[in-house]
């Protein structure tokens, strides 16, 4: 919407109340899709309306790659290329764009802490907006800035060597969107229920994500750590998506590893969604 | 518009303590109606609200709001209803436009309209300058204001407000209120609100439903209340020596109770039926028995001296005491 659609200078008298009725078509049917897609537009708005915050949040995960990744290429130095192939880029691109997921998603229910303090929440949770729906769609929210930062890392990366499969990096980000669904629904649960005690939050946030990232392989290869690391890296579904997003971004569409990241997004989603949902319906309380 | 029926909810604080925030509320609001909902805190007014607008399941008891159970179908009751809770509807972070844009969407408005609705809503409130400004950059007179827009944005026939004019300075209220009263005559809407400013249930308000721990206490007018359940109240002083016959002579008048004298002051205090009817014949009265009056002072009621006659309690100190308190879902609804 624009400021600048107003129709031409309303008449003077105020309109009778009548007529004001009429003007108001009945309500559309409530849908789930519909009423996703009203949330995150509303979501996403305040995002849009401030170009200066959102440009740096989009060369966010650039300052981090630049910083790190060559710190990688050099603490691996000649192991690079038996445990992480023979492009650091290639295998660490992917890894920055889960992270930028991870920690949008999971700190996202914070947004929604705001809304119950101020009373936001509440006013939506009258409206006839579908529970799911206010949670699905803010969740989905997470993922259209990450699609631009997606485009621009690619972009500035494939300078240095880092090769692009299209189709692969499609599916790729298709499978961070359904498990950022899952783990903004996380989010919004875990947020839901220290609603009283908001300090909480970012307690449990901080305790969670720290382990399930470096138990993904995200940042260091698990392959030169000890052997628990690697069992503990199994309960992980994180690092199964990991591993499958460096497969799809290496252009392997079909493969056990990209399939396991599909089960392990998918079960991160439909829990999630579950946890959330419930939440969501006794938010009002 | 609203029929309850012994409507309860019960807090269960711990495995030891359940708190009783309502306690069987059966109420009946015509179509049309602005109702004010006055209690002290924690009396169980936004709890009752609460219920009806369907943020939370009644423990027991019915409620058909707007034509629809709040518990079979919450959605119907929703779609009907317009809400302006004790917080600020509106997010922070969006613009003032931006939000009620999406309310009219939400609300199944498509985009033209939703943006007449706007254009409308944004100039009936007085908001036309703030279109393009942050809801965190309002002052708290014009984010209530937007809150109220956006209650309205669908032309709800039954609105709900939840202490509309707390924190807002008195000029801020009157605003507020004009408001209010114009978009209730351009709507034709019922109106219901809580509310523990007694001026604005005195004022406002055709009828006054009186909720203490959880019950309906009162339930009527604002006038009469105040003539049934206070009365005026008269004041009179004298001199040193003649205030107990004075007393006497007052508690001969018409309607007189709750006499007070206070001998060391020389005055006497008492609540009469017709308070500018009496005072002239107390001192009539006074003159003939050769008790000199000095000073004479007419008060009329307030709904606080309604409900000091039915609780004993004054609306204006604390509210009700811990075993009735509903508990603090959030900092920002202790008003319970």
């Amino acid at each position: 919407m624009s400021t600048a659609s107003a129709p031409a200078p309303a008449p003077a008298p105020a309109p009778s109340p009548a007529r004001t009725r009429k003007t108001l078509p009945r309500p559309a049917q409530r849908n789930l899709l519909r009423d996703t897609g009203i949330v995150m537009m509303r979501e996403l708005r305040p995002v849009l309306r401030d170009p200066f915050s959102l440009v740096f949040g989009m060369i966010q995960p650039l300052v981090f790659l630049a910083l790190f990744g060559p710190l990688l290429v050099g603490s691996l130095g000649g192991q690079a290329g038996g445990t992480i192939g023979g492009n650091v880029w290639q295998w660490f691109v992917p890894a920055i764009l889960v992270m930028t997921a991870l920690f949008g998603t999971s700190a996202t229910g914070s947004n929604l802490l705001f809304e119950f303090q101020t009373g936001a929440h509440e006013r939506m949770l009258v409206t006839p907006l579908s529970r799911p729906s206010l949670l699905i769609g803010r969740s989905l929210k997470e993922m259209v800035p990450l699609a631009g930062q997606a485009v621009i890392i690619i972009a500035v990366m494939m300078p240095f060597g880092f090769r692009l499969y299209p189709a692969g990096a499609l599916a790729g980000l298709a499978m961070l969107a359904v498990f950022g669904i899952g783990l903004g629904s996380f989010s919004y649960a875990l947020a839901i229920a220290v609603r009283k005690q908001e300090w909480m939050f970012w307690v449990v946030q901080q305790t969670l994500i720290f382990p399930l990232m470096i138990l993904s392989g995200m940042l260091l290869p698990l392959e030169t750590g000890p052997g628990w690391m690697r069992v503990a890296a199994g309960f992980n579904p994180l690092a199964y998506v990991v591993d499958a997003e460096r497969a799809l971004f290496e252009g392997e569409l079909v493969s056990s590893t990209v399939a396991l990241g599909w089960v392990a997004a998918l079960a991160t989603a439909a829990v999630g969604l579950t946890v959330g949902i419930r939440a969501m319906i006794r938010s009002g309380n | 518009m609203i029929r309850t029926r012994s409507l309860t909810k019960d807090f269960v604080v711990s495995r030891t303590q359940t708190v009783h925030a309502v306690r069987g509320i059966s109420l009946e609001i015509e179509p049309g109606e602005l109702v004010a909902v006055l209690g002290p805190n924690g009396a169980g007014k936004t709890t009752t609200m609460r219920m009806l607008t369907t943020l939370i399941p009644p423990t027991s008891g019915t409620a058909t709001v707007a034509g629809h159970d709040v518990v079979a179908e919450p959605a119907e009751v929703r779609r009907q209803i317009g809400y302006v809770g004790q917080g600020n509807g509106a997010g922070h972070t969006q613009r003032v436009r931006d939000e009620l844009y999406s309310q009219g969407v939400i609300y199944g408005l498509d985009r033209r309209a939703a943006r007449q609705r706007c254009d409308e809503l944004l100039e009936a409130l007085d908001l036309k300058e703030l279109t393009a400004r942050k809801v965190s950059d309002l002052s708290g007179g014009q984010r209530r204001r937007l809150d109220v827009a956006m209650g309205l944005v669908h032309a709800p026939s039954l609105l709900f407000l939840d202490e509309p004019s707390t924190g807002l300075d008195p000029q801020n209220r009157a605003n507020l209120w004009e408001h209010i009263l114009a978009m209730r005559t351009a709507y034709d809407m019922t109106i219901v609100l809580t509310t523990h400013y007694l001026d604005e249930a005195d004022s406002m308000a055709e009828r006054v439903v009186i909720v203490d721990h959880g019950e309906v206490i009162a339930d009527d007018t604002a006038e009469t209340l105040k003539a049934n359940l206070a009365g005026d109240r008269i004041v009179v002083t004298t001199t040193e020596d003649a205030a107990h016959r004075l007393a006497q002579l007052a508690s001969q008048l018409p309607g007189a109770r709750d006499l007070v004298t206070d001998g060391a002051a020389a005055r006497v205090e008492a609540r009469v039926s017709d308070g500018p009817g009496a005072l002239p014949e107390l001192m009539r009265a006074a003159e003939q028995s050769g008790v000199r009056i000095t000073t004479a002072q007419v008060h009329r009621p307030t709904l606080d001296d309604v409900f000091l006659t039915l609780t004993g309690r004054s609306l204006r100190e604390a509210g009700s005491d811990q075993s009735t308190a509903a508990p603090d879902s959030a900092p920002r609804k202790d008003a319970a």
